[in-house]
Parts: structure tokens; C-alpha cells; sequence
């Protein structure tokens, strides 16, 4: 089985568009291939007749501060962002999760769109993204959008826009303010499978005096799609951290997270059991109450 | 397809790269560049790094194409102007290299690092190296050659040595020298199977059943024959001789034929040899078959019931293998505590880098080369002769580098299809298996139940054990006899105990099948065992040390098979060094759980357990070595021997050991191993034997042909023979000093051989239940471990092995710390991360990604304790150590794990799910 007959390198979106609309359905857009191409040498992805790598399209690879906007191509690789100084200055979540995906090698061509567009429930990029409430750009023959990065997952590996003849362009979010952090925490298990078995990503208003007043959070896997906790955070904001409002946050958390057991990777119980752990870690890293990243030891 | 160019080692090249093709194909198949190895070919192991534009990434996942236009560096263009790259010179220095297959990705890895990086702190190095896996785990070595390469980077000092002490008695035995294969290795020019190729080689693939249990009823390849560029397609009725093989019972089909039965899904139906591999794969899908599905058996116990589906015609059991020592049911009845329990270890994979792959070549004569990388080249060459109907003759094994072994590499892999493929088509083939079928296929350890019993007195006197195995030893036989027979000979322990019963039963079932694994069945017992000695110096209220210690075997006391140890029992010095060593660091009670300050949840304690293993086959097999010794006409001298070279070191041992009974400097020796048309047969590289039994077989040959040059020297300067010194090379006599090159010529001139062949016979044993030595030399271990656990997520991590080992004697001090090292890291794997997972016969782990082990970042500060308690008939008093190094650590991490936090484990691996449901549950009940 060949994994693919054409590469193609197009210098342009719009030469990239071009390319997707002539093999109609049969081709597909590559960045990275950290996920894609295991996908189908390993039988989940089908064989594609033409594989069109957007990692030369200067407009994807862009790292932008616009206004109280920044805009992220979603082919810059996951070591870019670790080592851009705007998205350290900015969104500490985002370093956090992508400096946890695989080691160097993985890290310096797998991509934050690749990441995203692979629509799966714990992307650990996409669970940072979604607490920035970032937007996404899709490009198409007709034109581009900008949607809410939650509309573009459908279901586990499905995602809202045509792979075969769309391109997501890039990631809009906003600077960070006054009084805002963010932060991310995964769990990685060393035995089974190699995937983290619960993440998690808050973004964060407030300061100790006037508690929490404003907050966003991520979690995956919660559910066929990445879950936003909006009730959750609904818990939460107004309120000052204490044990019991964490404990009232675990409960809510609980409730709207579709937990489940994966075999090899995680019992449900598991999986219940650290999403308190997990939520009082992530806000500590995101209040600035715990020291930086560990290194993954089941990475 | 489209042309591309890019830069390669800082040359322009242009290619055209087909469909599918992968940076890697482009390096390794169409510019030559094999230095750049394929482990896993997914992404996860690291082995295929190479550099684009000075970043690391992983060339077997990066297609062709993506390279266009940009600068690739790879292993071969690291050394400039002809001069070693400091990394590639600290990994030499530090022992970092053994099988040397990953290396390239460590040092491809560790360049992006220190180029931008100058001084690397150990934390960066490992998050650098976080996913570049070494097998052999020479992680601390890894560390330390990373670190020595960037100071000589910024200071400009060459790179450093090694630092660990030599033993310095002898004249070359005990000193610290790089391996003979490390500048290959380091450099890219090493080649192993898959880096040969031969002119109008044709490439083979295997159809393998899927099914795990069933008749085999329709089988048509006649439109995988039809395919352009398929040369042959091959079933049952294509073998001429014999149509099973096997180690030890020749039970294992090589091809399983219509109206024949399918054992386990990895069970080969048909053979493809084609132009090209992907044209062999293709072919493989056009094999049309159909089975009669049977019920399976997958589990050893369920196997032994009455009415137990059958695997084999002739019963599910393999072997019930029985120790008796005194009354056992007395010793119960005198015993003042009995404490029993029952613990399950799992399958596990051996994971070598390099996967398995075989060349058959056709050549004059009507003989057969086959180009492997094998544990037991003269065992190849009769299986493959005996299913050929070839006179052995006829066929050499010519043995290439084998990137890593571990047991693994024992039994039969593609040796006879390659050869039934070359023989058809009259071509030479090449059969590599992918990671994907080296997992589904080849033999692994043994998944065991057991269940221990001791009896002991109120001061901690051994009186009874009493042991139940059940072995899973898969669908065919491979060395299950043996590895069972192990685990139930060491299945009480390096104890005195007077009153032992142990019953293990080795099952047949419908997983892969199970075989040698370091460790040979010790591994598991072991864990079983010294759990249970934990338990016990709690309900006693001894401290665990002081129990071990009553009851260690010393000199002068009996095994449980009734063997009267006589010699080289250091396992009192073993425990007696980990113990002042724990102490040192930990204070007077090391096993109390500790707390850790500014993290609640956290909590460490150490652990501590002991092992002892056989060193040689034992048990009334012959043990013996072959090994042939010349000088030649330069003041050279070569030895050769079909032992095996897996990484461990054997080729600086036999090396080491030539040099010094030739009184010759150590480069002017050269070792060439597993020929089986140039070297004699060494015997199979298992049961940490080799130094003991080559090893003598290489010291006494070269003593012959020493005797022979005093000899010749002594007739022609008529002087007394022993009146003549060897020193560095030459011979002193009567005050003249000659060369050894010109002794040689002497020699030649009178008709004298400089060379000497000599069979050694380790002395002999006894079978089991005969009583007398069942081992002529065991090793002795005690290692303590610092764990580290989680009390909220039961995330374990080691912090510190301390690790004594009773070698009788060092050899090569740096060969022996990567047989340390890496043997607590397998350990450690064997604790904290590996299963082989199986599902009803059906394999799940079957990608590296589904089968965890240990990276540099599980990595514990490992200490090495080295103890000297000599043989007297080992080389130097050495004896083995391949295995003895990696027993004791899993037991001391779940014995740390219990005393750190109150959970006992009595299922490898220690299930962070598991270990965390638990720990909650305790919190709710206090």
C-alpha cells in the first residue's frame, strides 16, 4: 500500500485551493504528517491520491500581534510557538501544551493546525486553544471564514470543514490583559498507550483580593469533541478559590464532562478520580500557585 | 513522480522519490546512507533522526519531497576532515554505544542540542532525548557523553574519559577500553542486515494468519503469482525437508499447510519474493485463505483444565517441572508464620531496536549464505539445512551486527523462509520485518501466575516454601522448558531453606509464543518471591535486610536443588555493600515513608530485594565453547568464535581476554564472530555464559599458541621454555626481543601452525532432581530502589537504584556498567511501564506506541556496587552478568512502593490507574 502518489508544495493559499478543487475530494492537505500520515499507514486514514503541504505558505506560518489580537498561522510547528517571545508574553498555556507534545523531533514539524484540524478530544494545542476562546480561519474556493474554534469539531477526527477541499488558514485570539493568566496540566499514564489521558487549559481574570473574575476552561477527553466547562466555569467566576469552591467546581466539572473508560489508557473511575486533582493543579498553574511545567514523565 | 535536490552532508544531490517515499528511503536506499536506521518506522523511537536545517527530526515519518531544497545532515557527515565529532568520541569514551543501533538518533539528537545548547544541564538533555529510546538503556552512559562532548565543544580540551576505576591487577583484563565496534558505530559505517544489499536481490514478505486458533482449509496464491514482479510465492508443499523447527522441540510449522492448524496469529501461511517490497506487500493481499475458526486458549491455567480447547494434539502441557528439598509439609508444621500470596506478571516484548531481517544468497557450490543477525548462528545453520534438505555444509550464517538481542534472537525468525525464497527464485532475498510483524511474531517473556508459600520461625529462619507456576509459553515451545525450569529452581529465593516444594506447570496456549527473555524465568520468580520475603519481615517485625541476610545462601550451604555451594557466594557482600550504602544516604530507616516538603501529596521510601541467577546452560547440558586463536605473519592475531555480539560486550571481552594471555597490546587483536564457515561454534549466546564459557575457550586457545611460540623460540635459541617473557607484542629471548610477527615466520619455517583451536567443556551438571550441581557458577545480586509516588494521580517515578553485583571478576568495567545500567532500566520497565498486551490471541500491542518502555526520563541515578567473589574456573574467576543485573529491580520498586505508601503490587506492571483507585479507596476507609 502506497500512502500517497503526489506531493505537492504550493507557494499560495490560493494555488493550494486550486490544487484541493482539482482532485476533488481525493486530495488532501498535509503539514507536519505527524498524525496523518500514521493515520493511513496504519489503515485508519484511506491511501490519498495527492498530498498538498501548506507548510510553505508564507501566511500560515505567521506569528502576529494586531490591535489586542494575535494572530497564529496553523502551520507554525509546535517549537516555533515554544520559543516565540509574543506567545510567551502572552499565552503561557499554549508553551505549556505544545512543549508537551512528543520530544524535539515531533515538535519541530508537527504544526498547531495539524494539531487542531485532527479534531481529536485531546489535542493537547487544540485544549489551550480553546481556552484562549480562539477563532479559526477556514479558507475556500468561495472565500474564508472565521468561526469559533468549538464549531469546528464535530465528533472524534471530525471536524466541520471539507479536509478535502478547505484549508484551515490560522488562529485569532486575544492579547493578554491586565490581570490575566493562563496555564495548562496534563496526566500521562506509562502503561498502555502513548496518550495523555486527561489534559486541561484555564485562562484566568482575577487577583487574590478580588478572587476570580473571569475564567475559561478546556478538558479533554470529556466527550466526543473537546468540552469547554462552561458550567464549570460558571461556578467559579465571581468566586474567590477556596477547598469547597473547588469542591463545588469538581462536582459541576463532573457533571458536564462525558467521561468514559478507554481500554489500555484510562478507567472511568481514573478519570473521575483526577479531574479534581487535575482542576486544582490547573488552577494553581494558572493562578501562578505552582512551580512551572514538569517534564512529562509518561510522555 | 517530480525531481527534487537537496543539500546532504553538504552535498547537492538530485532524486526523483516515488510515491510514498520517506526522507529516510532516500538516505538509507538511493544514496547509501545506512548510518540512518529504521526501529519503528511510526514516529516514536527516535532511532532515524537526522538533522534539517540543524533541526532534529524523524526521517521515517518526513516525506521525501519535504526535504526539497533544504540542508540535511545525517550520522555520516557529523566527522570532519576524517576526525570524530566530540559527540561521536564522548559516546565512545563513556561506553555509551552498545548494540549501537539507536546511536545515530542519540547523537543526531544531542548535535541540535549542544549546537544550540553549549551547556547543557542533565534536565535539558533529557527533555532533548525524551523520545529517543535505547534498548540497551545506556541512558547514565548517554548523559554523561553528552555533557563530556559539549565541555570539549567549549573549552577545546579533548574530550574526557570515562571515570570509572579500572581493576588493575592484570595487564589488559580490568582496564577500561572502548569497544573494537564503537568508531563504526558512532560514525554510520556499522552495517547490519538491513544495510546490505546484493545485486539482483529480491525482497520477501510473509502472509501471516491473524487468526489465533484454526484449520487453515483453502489457500490460492495464484493471483499474488500473476503480479508483475513477483519471482516466487511459496506454501507448506514448497518445503523439501523437515517442515517444523524449533530450539529445543522442533514443534513450530515454518509454513502451516492446507487442512493444518493456525497456533497463533503470527503463524506463517505463505512467502512472496518480488522485485521490489512494496510489490511484495502488494502480493501479500492478493493470497487468498480461509479458516476453520476453533476455540482458543489464552490462558495457562485455563489451559490445564480438563476439556481446554488443545493446542497441541498431544496436550496443552509443555512440561510440569517439579523441585523437592526435604518434607516440605513438615517444614510447614514446624514453621511459627506462613504468609502466601499470589502474584501475575505479564508478557513482555524485548523491544531490540533493530528488527528482525535475514539475507539468503545463492553461491557456487550449490550452497546458501544467509546474512543475520542471530543469538545462535550454528543453530540456524541446522534448522535451515534440516528444512531445505541441505547437508549443514552447504549452508554458512554468516553473522551480521545485531542491534540488540536480549533472548529474542534465540529462536528461528526469517532465517529458513529467506532461505526457501533464495532457493526458488535462485536470487538472493532479503526478508526485514517492520516493527508491526517483529511484535506479532517472535517469542517473548513469559506472562506467569504465582503462588508462594513460606514458612518461617519467629527469628526469621526460613523452614518451608512451597511455589505453584504457571507458565505461558504460547503456541510453541521455543525455550519454554528452560525458562520455566529456571523460574522454578530460583523460585524460593537465594535462601537456605531446608524444606522446598515447588510444582510449575508450562502451558501451551494460543498467545505468540514465549521464550528467552534476560532474566530466563528468574525475572518473574523472583518478583514473586521476594514480595512475598517483604511481607513476611513485616509480619515478623524484622527489618527486611536483617531477614535476607539470615537466610542468605553463603559458601558451604545447599540451593533448593540440593546443590552444595562451594565457591563465589558474594551475596552477603552484595547486601552488606547496598545496605551501608542506603544508610549513608538515607539514615537508620531507609524503608519508613517519607514525606516531601512543599508537595503533600507526594511521598518516597526505599525498597530492597535480592536475586541470585545460573550463569551457563546447567542442568546436564553440555556446555561447551569453541574457539580458535591464530597469530598471523603482521604481529596481529585474530580469534574466532560463533558467539554472538548483542551489544554486551563479548567482542572487548574475548578481545581483552586474547591480548592478555598473548601478552599483546589490545589493538593488535581482532575478533571475528558468528561465521559459521570461519569460526568455530562458540555456543548460543544465552545464560550469561558466554564469558565464562568462551571466554575460557579463547584463554586456553590462546595459551596453546603461546606455548607453541615458546616452543619454537625455545628449539632455536636452545633455551629452557620457560626462560622465554612475552611482553606488549614481543618475545624476550636471551636477551634479543623479536616480534611476534617473526616468530611467526619461525613457526611457519619448521611447519608449526601459529594457530590453535580449543574446545572448552564448562564443568559438568546435573539434571534436575538428580541432586549435585545443577549450575557450575551462579551470580549473586541485592539492590535497593527510591521511589517517588503520587498519592493523587499514583504516578511512580525511581529516584536511585543502588545495585550490587557479585561478577566473580571484572573483565571490561565499561561493558559491565551498560550491563548494569541497562539491566535496572529493563527492570525498571518491567516494574513501572511494559506489557505485551494480548486480547483473545489477538495482539494489541502491536505498534511501539502500544508497548511503553523506559526513556531517558525514567531514568533513576543508578549506583553501581561492583563484587568480586571469584570462580575458580571462570576466566580470571569472572562469571556471568548479561541477566543478574536486571532481576532484583523490579521487586525493590514495589517493595519501595509499599513501604512508601501501604499498596502491595501483585501485577506487573504497577498500573497508575490502578495503584491511584486503590490509594483513594485507603483514604476513604482512615
Amino acid at each position: 500500500m502506497t500512502s500517497w502518489e503526489h506531493y505537492v508544495r504550493p507557494g499560495s493559499l490560493d494555488e493550494a485551493l486550486t490544487i484541493l478543487a482539482e482532485g476533488d475530494g481525493s486530495a488532501r492537505v498535509i503539514a507536519g504528517g505527524t498524525d496523518l500520515l500514521l493515520d493511513i499507514q496504519q489503515g485508519r486514514h484511506p491511501p490519498v491520491t495527492t498530498l498538498v503541504d501548506i507548510t510553505g505558505i508564507p501566511e500560515m506560518l505567521a506569528i502576529a500581534a494586531a490591535g489586542d489580537e494575535i494572530y497564529l498561522g496553523s502551520a507554525v510547528t509546535h517549537t516555533t510557538i515554544v520559543h516565540d517571545p509574543l506567545l510567551n508574553e502572552n499565552t503561557l498555556c499554549l508553551i505549556e501544551a505544545c512543549g508537551l507534545i512528543g520530544g524535539p523531533q515531533v515538535r519541530n514539524v508537527a504544526t498547531i493546525g495539524g494539531n487542531v484540524a485532527h479534531a481529536l478530544p485531546a489535542g493537547d494545542g487544540t485544549i489551550a486553544l480553546l481556552a484562549l476562546q480562539a477563532q479559526a480561519q477556514i479558507a475556500s474556493a468561495h472565500g474564508r471564514r472565521w468561526m469559533d474554534l468549538e464549531e469546528l469539531f464535530v465528533g472524534p477526527g471530525q471536524a466541520s470543514f471539507d479536509r478535502s477541499r478547505e484549508i484551515l488558514v490560522g488562529f485569532r485570539f486575544k492579547k493578554r490583559g491586565p490581570d490575566e493568566q493562563t496555564g495548562f496540566r496534563r496526566i500521562m499514564r506509562p502503561q498502555g498507550v502513548a496518550i495523555a489521558i486527561l489534559n486541561m487549559a484555564i485562562w484566568f481574570r482575577g487577583s487574590n483580593e478580588t478572587g476570580i473574575e473571569d475564567i475559561r476552561m478546556a478538558i479533554g477527553p470529556a466527550g466526543p469533541r473537546p468540552l469547554r466547562a462552561r458550567r464549570t466555569e460558571a461556578i467559579l467566576r465571581g468566586r474567590k478559590l477556596s477547598d469547597d469552591v473547588i469542591a463545588q467546581a469538581t462536582e459541576a466539572l463532573l457533571g458536564e464532562a462525558r467521561l468514559r473508560t478507554s481500554p489500555h489508557r484510562a478507567t472511568v473511575e481514573y478519570r473521575r478520580h483526577l479531574t479534581g486533582v487535575l482542576l486544582r493543579r490547573t488552577l494553581a498553574a494558572a493562578t501562578g500557585q505552582d512551580t512551572p511545567t514538569p517534564v512529562a514523565v509518561g510522555g | 513522480m517530480t525531481k527534487m535536490g537537496l543539500w546532504v552532508n553538504e552535498h547537492w544531490v538530485e532524486v526523483e522519490p516515488g510515491p510514498g517515499e520517506m526522507l529516510s528511503d532516500v538516505l538509507r536506499y538511493r544514496l547509501g546512507l545506512t548510518g540512518t536506521k529504521i526501529a519503528c518506522d511510526e514516529a516514536e523511537c527516535g532511532t532515524c533522526t537526522v538533522l534539517m536545517d540543524g533541526e532534529p527530526i524523524l526521517s521515517c515519518s518526513i516525506p521525501a519531497m519535504k526535504a526539497s531544497g533544504r540542508r540535511v545532515v545525517t550520522i555520516e557527515g557529523l566527522a570532519k576532515n576524517g576526525n570524530l565529532h566530540p559527540l561521536q568520541q564522548a559516546f565512545v569514551n563513556f561506553g555509551a554505544v552498545q548494540c549501537g543501533f539507536c546511536i545515530p538518533g542519540q547523537i543526531m539528537t544531542a548535535a541540535a542540542l549542544i549546537e544550540g545548547n553549549p551547556d547543557p544541564a542533565e534536565s535539558e538533555i533529557r527533555d532533548a532525548l525524551k523520545d529517543t529510546l535505547c534498548r540497551c538503556a545506556g541512558y547514565p552512559s548517554i548523559v554523561r557523553a553528552v555533557q563530556a562532548a559539549a565541555r570539549s565543544l567549549r573549552t577545546g580540551e579533548p574530550v574526557a574519559q570515562s571515570e570509572l576505576p579500572e581493576a588493575s591487577t592484570l595487564v589488559t583484563v580490568g582496564r577500561i577500553v572502548p569497544r573494537p565496534d564503537a568508531v563504526e558505530k558512532v560514525n554510520g559505517s556499522a552495517r547490519f542486515a538491513d544495510d546490505l544489499t546484493f545485486p539482483g536481490m529480491l525482497y520477501g514478505r510473509t502472509l501471516r494468519a491473524g487468526v489465533p486458533h484454526a484449520i487453515l482449509t483453502a489457500l490460492d496464491v495464484a493471483r499474488a503469482k500473476a503480479l508483475p514482479g513477483v519471482r516466487a510465492v511459496l506454501t507448506a508443499e514448497d518445503i523439501p525437508g523437515e517442515h517444523r523447527h524449533g530450539l529445543v522441540i522442533r514443534d513450530w510449522p515454518v509454513l502451516v499447510g492446507i487442512g493444518d492448524k493456525v497456533r497463533y496469529v503470527g503463524d506463517a501461511v505463505a512467502l512472496v519474493a518480488a522485485d521490489e517490497r512494496r510489490i511484495a506487500e502488494a502480493a501479500l493481499a492478493l493470497i487468498e485463505t480461509s479458516y476453520e475458526p476453533m476455540e482458543t486458549v489464552t490462558d495457562p491455567v485455563r489451559a490445564r483444565e480438563d476439556g481446554a480447547p488443545l493446542v497441541h494434539e498431544t496436550g496443552n502441557l509443555l512440561k510440569h517441572i517439579q523441585v523437592r528439598k526435604g518434607d516440605v509439609g513438615r517444614g510447614f508444621e514446624q514453621a511459627e508464620v506462613i504468609l502466601e500470596d499470589e502474584y501475575f506478571t505479564p508478557t513482555t516484548e524485548h523491544a531490540y531496536m533493530e528488527p528482525e531481517c535475514s539475507i539468503a544468497r545463492p553461491v557456487s557450490g550449490g550452497r546458501l549464505e544467509i546474512y543475520v543477525g542471530s543469538q545462535i548462528p550454528y543453530s540456524d545453520r541446522s534448522q535451515v539445512a534440516a528444512c531445505l534438505k541441505m547437508p549443514v555444509e552447504k549452508v554458512r550464517i554468516i553473522g551480521t551486527l545485531i542491534g540488540g538481542g536480549f533472548g529474542g534472537k534465540e529462536d528461528i525468525a526469517g532465517q529458513i523462509h529467506a532461505a526457501l525464497l533464495a532457493k526458488a527464485t535462485d536470487r538472493p532475498v532479503k526478508i526485514l520485518y517492520d516493527r508491526h510483524e517483529s511484535l506479532l511474531f517472535h517469542p517473548k517473556r513469559h506472562a506467569t501466575r504465582i503462588r508462594v508459600r513460606l514458612g518461617a520461625m519467629r527469628d526469621g529462619r526460613l523452614v518451608a516454601s512451597a511455589t505453584e507456576l504457571y507458565g505461558d509459553t504460547g503456541a510453541y515451545a521455543s525455550l519454554g522448558e528452560k525458562v520455566m525450569t529456571r523460574a522454578t529452581t530460583h523460585s524460593s529465593g537465594p535462601y537456605v531453606v531446608p524444606n522446598v516444594k515447588a510444582d510449575c506447570y508450562a502451558m501451551y496456549t494460543n498467545n505468540p509464543p514465549s521464550g528467552a527473555f534476560r532474566g530466563f524465568g528468574v525475572t518473574q520468580s523472583a518478583f514473586a518471591v521476594e514480595s512475598t520475603m517483604d511481607q513476611l519481615a513485616e509480619r515478623l517485625g524484622i527489618n527486611p535486610i536483617e531477614l535476607r541476610s539470615k537466610n542468605a545462601l553463603r559458601p558451604g550451604t545447599v540451593t533448593n536443588t540440593g546443590q552444595i555451594l562451594k565457591e563465589s557466594v558474594g551475596l552477603m557482600e552484595c547486601i552488606e555493600r547496598v545496605e551501608a550504602e542506603v544508610r549513608r544516604r538515607a539514615g537508620a530507616d531507609p524503608f519508613a515513608s517519607r514525606r516531601v516538603e512543599g508537595a503533600p501529596h507526594l511521598r518516597r521510601a526505599w525498597g530492597f530485594a535480592v536475586c541470585y541467577k545460573n550463569t551457563g546452560l546447567g542442568g546436564g547440558a553440555p556446555d561447551k565453547a569453541a574457539a580458535e586463536v591464530e597469530l598471523r605473519q603482521d604481529g596481529t592475531a585474530e580469534v574466532r568464535t560463533s558467539s554472538a555480539e548483542i551489544g554486551q560486550g563479548m567482542v572487548t571481552v574475548l578481545q581483552m581476554i586474547a591480548a592478555e594471555e598473548l601478552a599483546m597490546p589490545l589493538e593488535a587483536v581482532q575478533v571475528l564472530l558468528s561465521d559459521t564457515d570461519l569460526t568455530p561454534d562458540g555456543g548460543p549466546t544465552t545464560a550469561s555464559r558466554q564469558t565464562y564459557v568462551t571466554g575460557n575457550a579463547v584463554r586456553h586457545a590462546s595459551n596453546v599458541v603461546r606455548q607453541a611460540m615458546a616452543a619454537t623460540l625455545a628449539e632455536k635459541y636452545d633455551v629452557p621454555p620457560d626462560s622465554i617473557r612475552f611482553v606488549e607484542g614481543l618475545a624476550q629471548v636471551n636477551g634479543d626481543r623479536l616480534p611476534f610477527g617473526e616468530v611467526v615466520s619461525l613457526m611457519k619455517a619448521e611447519g608449526r601452525e601459529p594457530r590453535a583451536t580449543y574446545e572448552y567443556w564448562a564443568p559438568t551438571t546435573q539434571a534436575l532432581g538428580t541432586g549435585g550441581d545443577m549450575h557450575f557458577a551462579y551470580s549473586f545480586a541485592a539492590q535497593a530502589a527510591e521511589i517517588e509516588v503520587d498519592l493523587d494521580t499514583g504516578e511512580v517515578s525511581v529516584r536511585c537504584v543502588i545495585a550490587a553485583n557479585d561478577v566473580g571478576r571484572v573483565i571490561n568495567p565499561l561493558g559491565l556498567q551498560g550491563q548494569i545500567e541497562g539491566g535496572v532500566m529493563m527492570g525498571l520497565g518491567n516494574a513501572l511501564t511494559e506489557e505485551f498486551i494480548v486480547e483473545d490471541g489477538r495482539v494489541f500491542s502491536d505498534r511501539l506506541a502500544r508497548y511503553r518502555m523506559p526513556s531517558i526520563v525514567h531514568t533513576p541515578e543508578i549506583v553501581s556496587l561492583v563484587v568480586e567473589h571469584p570462580t575458580s574456573e571462570g576466566p580470571y574467576g569472572a562469571k556471568g552478568v548479561g541477566e543478574i543485573s536486571s532481576i532484583p529491580t523490579t521487586p525493590a520498586i514495589t517493595n519501595a512502593l509499599y513501604n512508601a505508601c501501604g499498596v502491595r503490587a501483585r501485577r506487573l506492571p504497577v498500573d497508575q490507574d490502578w495503584l491511584a483507585r486503590e490509594l483513594a479507596q485507603m483514604q476513604a476507609k482512615a
